[in-house]
């Protein structure tokens, strides 16, 4: 898989003193949709808008398809389409005027075809008449979307884009943003709901304070997630495990007092049954049993809060 | 260069006047028909002639001037404040453009407007008096120079305004008593010396001096004057521009 973005020690100090990225390394790959999840302020946008151009960063290096986003700006911003969180918009310009302003302001020549394309696609055809003042939030967000893929970005951005969206609405986001990645287009979005991202994403990344830290696959996550721990409290404590169990996946804990079973539930047989069977072999016996299960926003709370 | 884009800035910026036309023509095309009823017909028939021009045509240079310098101030700075005050000015940063061409595109379309108006009322003006250009090369040039600078100067105004009100303040307190006090309404010869020198420090007096000239040939100070003055202004504007965009200053944190 190629990278199409790399991130390199990237630092950002606001003029007031405030640290809002702290050394960010990331590469993004080709084709892939990357979901951006942290707490509110912990560096998203910033990190955002970084790579767009919006912010001067204090130290690091950004390059887009091998390119440095400031040495080559002009190559670089025209791959690149940003869907801002807030809904800034031209309140008094219609939805077509706008559309087609953003197509010229990428340096593309028009086409009209292609614009009727996106608002087609973003429900937005019927309304490319009104002026934006007269659109509802949800409608708002779309035209932003469609001016961000009025030139055909090959990287997309999309900043909280169901922040104060109703449940429909999310879907149909979603929806789009999938059919987006199957034109090829590289996105990255910023959320702060886990389920998004869950729902979403091929790989997450987790930010807090201005720090990333965790990057992993979703599906190695969701394996994670699927995993389960069985927790057994040994009568009298081991020091070793026994070789006649070493072909489970087991831990000792807590000083050889616990046994921990990692177990996956989604598994045909978990093997819970032949472990307590072998273990009753080798004579070791256990006072209490629990099970515990992490879930993604254990895993993200947990990573959060120790990065503090 | 892309063209395109300063093609998009440009034609957007018309467009949003475009929409408000009719008030954008309308409003100072009566104010200064105003003056011509006021200053030309009803108290100028009383001035005598100065410098052989009747008083009604000596003010014409001056009233185009005034135009020129608040239209071109308050279109330019709003502009370029109204994207940063909605916020949309996050699309023109992360564009592929060059501030170069940002500029070019803002500032250029506030200057074609303020050409466009100064033409206006000086077609308003040859309805109610006399006006002969007796060097419509310069002439035409002032009021390109002029209406270029004050479109920079407005757009530095954009930039800077942290509000509505900051808008407002810079050609309300500075332009319009400077241009005032800047010779429209009179020569600065009628001046008592002292005040004739402190007229000088005005840089105003430059412009509308020059663009008298180009209509009568009478001039306050030196027509190369005029024009090298109203050309270091237009530096001025330039560099602080230039720096503006160099430093991000209130466009990028």
């Amino acid at each position: 898989m190629t990278s199409i973005i790399s991130i390199s020690g990237l630092e950002k100090t606001y003029a007031t003193g405030f640290v809002a990225l702290k050394g960010v390394d990331l590469e993004i790959n080709a084709g892939e949709i990357f979901a951006l999840l942290g707490p509110n302020g912990a560096g998203k946008t910033t990190l955002i808008s970084n790579i767009c151009g919006i912010v001067t960063p204090t130290a690091g290096r950004i390059t887009v398809d091998g390119r440095d986003i400031h040495a080559d700006y002009r190559h670089v911003r025209a791959m690149i389409g940003l869907v801002p969180q807030e809904l800034a918009t031209d309140m008094f310009e219609t939805v077509l005027a706008t559309v087609s302003f953003s197509r010229g302001l990428f340096g593309k020549p028009p086409d009209p075809a292609l614009i009727e394309r996106v608002l087609r696609q973003l429900s937005l055809w019927e309304k490319r008449g009104d002026k934006i003042m007269t659109l509802s939030g949800g409608m708002k967000r779309r035209v932003l979307i469609a001016k961000a893929l009025a030139h055909e970005p090959r990287i997309l951005f999309l900043d909280e884009p169901t922040a104060g969206v109703d449940v429909e609405l999310r879907r149909d986001m979603w929806n789009i943003i999938r059919s987006m990645r199957d034109t090829g287009v590289t996105i990255i979005l910023t959320t702060h709901y886990i389920e998004e991202a869950e729902e979403m994403a091929d790989r997450i990344g987790v930010i807090s304070n201005g720090e990333i830290i965790l990057v992993e696959r979703k599906d190695e996550l969701m394996r994670k997630l699927g995993k389960k721990q069985l927790v057994l409290q040994l009568q009298s404590p081991l020091s070793a495990l026994p070789p006649a169990l070493a072909s489970y996946e087991l831990a000792l804990a807590a000083d050889g007092r616990e046994i921990v079973f990692t177990y996956d539930t989604r598994a045909d047989r978990t093997g819970i049954t032949a472990l307590l069977n072998d273990m009753r072999a080798a004579g070791i016996s256990f006072s209490d049993l629990s099970t515990v299960q992490s879930s993604l926003e254990d895993i993200f709370i947990d990573l959060v809060r120790q990065s503090r | 260069m892309n063209v395109r884009a300063v093609k998009s800035i440009y034609m957007f910026e018309m467009s949003r006047w475009g929409r408000t036309l009719l008030q954008s023509i309308l409003s100072p095309v009566i104010s200064t028909s105003l003056y011509f009823i006021v200053f030309g017909a009803a108290i100028g028939s009383r001035i005598s002639q100065i410098d052989g021009i009747s008083y009604g045509a000596f003010i014409v240079p001056g009233l185009i001037m005034l135009l020129l310098l608040t239209e071109s101030t308050s279109n330019a700075s709003f502009g370029i404040y109204f994207p940063r005050f909605t916020g949309t000015i996050y699309e023109i940063l992360s564009a592929p453009v060059s501030s170069f061409e940002i500029v070019l595109g803002y500032v250029g379309a506030a200057a074609t407007k303020s050409v466009i108006l100064g033409l206006i009322i000086l077609a308003t003006a040859a309805m109610f008096v006399d006006v002969r250009v007796d060097h419509p090369i310069f002439m035409f040039l002032f009021l390109v120079l002029t209406a270029v600078t004050f479109s920079l100067f407005g757009f530095i105004i954009g930039v800077w305004a942290d509000g509505f009100e900051r808008l407002q303040i810079i050609p309300l307190l500075v332009i319009t008593p400077l241009t005032f006090l800047g010779g429209t309404f009179y020569s600065v010869s009628m001046l008592p010396p002292f005040w004739q020198t402190v007229t000088l420090f005005n840089p105003i007096v430059y412009l509308i001096s020059g663009f008298r000239w180009s209509f009568y040939g009478i001039a306050d100070v030196n027509v190369g004057v005029s024009l090298a003055m109203t050309s270091v202004f237009l530096l001025i504007c330039l560099a602080a521009v230039w720096w503006i965009f160099k430093t991000g200053y209130r466009l990028k944190t």
